[in-house]
């Protein structure tokens, strides 16, 4: 599965994407970010409980309660700014 | 019913013409053109000028956040044109960002799914602002009020 980041989170992470193989018990969006916090300091910072970050899976807006299935696409991005 | 993500600007004269051609349905064209706004920043006691801001997106979905968008707006109101153009990269303060264009029969559906568009894009496409300052780069936070926008057309109309 690809993982993409955008804005700060890329920059804090230190890649814009990378393939990821899962573990078996990593299920949802929250549980992904719980499991990819443990990859680098980047990740942990990018990541953080308390920072304001949002969710796609396969390019669609997603919560973490949502399953990633067989999804091929999971991207963290902030808040958007665009208009 | 176009939505388009570009690095070039657009011709707003052109876009318009094109959008109404040939269509005697529509009596009202509502039109929302972004720009670069210039603005200023405090660092210590000195304000210093943002002349210009990087726009990263996110291709593929920004495409389909447009469309969904607009298809709420199609949902809502009776419409006869729809067009969303927003640019991505490097921009000057004036330079234009997003336009924003809505014909229907009557000037009310046009007005208010103009506004309903920007409000929702706003929040809902994913676009990313980093400003160029004089102390370097700094990542445009949300702004609350842009979020209070777009929840109030939640129950509308």
């Amino acid at each position: 599965m690809k993982v993409r980041y955008f804005a700060w989170m890329k920059r804090t992470v230190g890649v814009a994407e990378e393939e990821v193989i899962l573990p078996a018990h990593v299920r949802t969006v929250g549980e992904l970010v719980e499991w990819l916090r443990a990859r680098s300091g980047g990740h942990a910072e990018a990541l953080a409980a308390g920072a304001a970050f949002g969710a796609a899976v396969d390019q669609r807006t997603a919560t973490f309660d949502v399953l990633l299935a067989d999804a091929k696409e999971v991207a963290f991005f902030p808040p958007f700014t665009g208009g | 019913m176009t939505v388009r993500v570009q690095e070039a600007d657009f011709d707003i004269g052109a876009e318009l013409d094109r959008l109404t051609n040939g269509n005697r349905r529509i009596g009202g064209l509502a039109v929302f053109v972004g720009l670069v706004r210039e603005m200023h920043t405090r660092d210590g006691l000195h304000r210093e000028r943002i002349e210009a801001l990087t726009l990263e997106h996110y291709p593929g979905m920004t495409e389909k956040a447009l469309e969904e968008i607009e298809a709420e707006a199609r949902r809502r109101w009776t419409l006869e044109a729809t067009l969303i153009v927003h640019r991505y990269g490097r921009l000057e303060a004036g330079d234009r960002i997003v336009l924003v264009a809505v014909g229907s029969p009557h000037r009310d559906a046009a007005f208010e799914a103009c506004e309903f568009l920007v409000d929702w894009l706003k929040t809902k496409a994913p676009f990313w602002k980093l400003e160029e300052t004089p102390v370097g780069e700094k990542w445009v936070e949300a702004h609350e009020g842009d979020d209070a926008a777009a929840a109030r057309w939640a129950s509308k109309p």
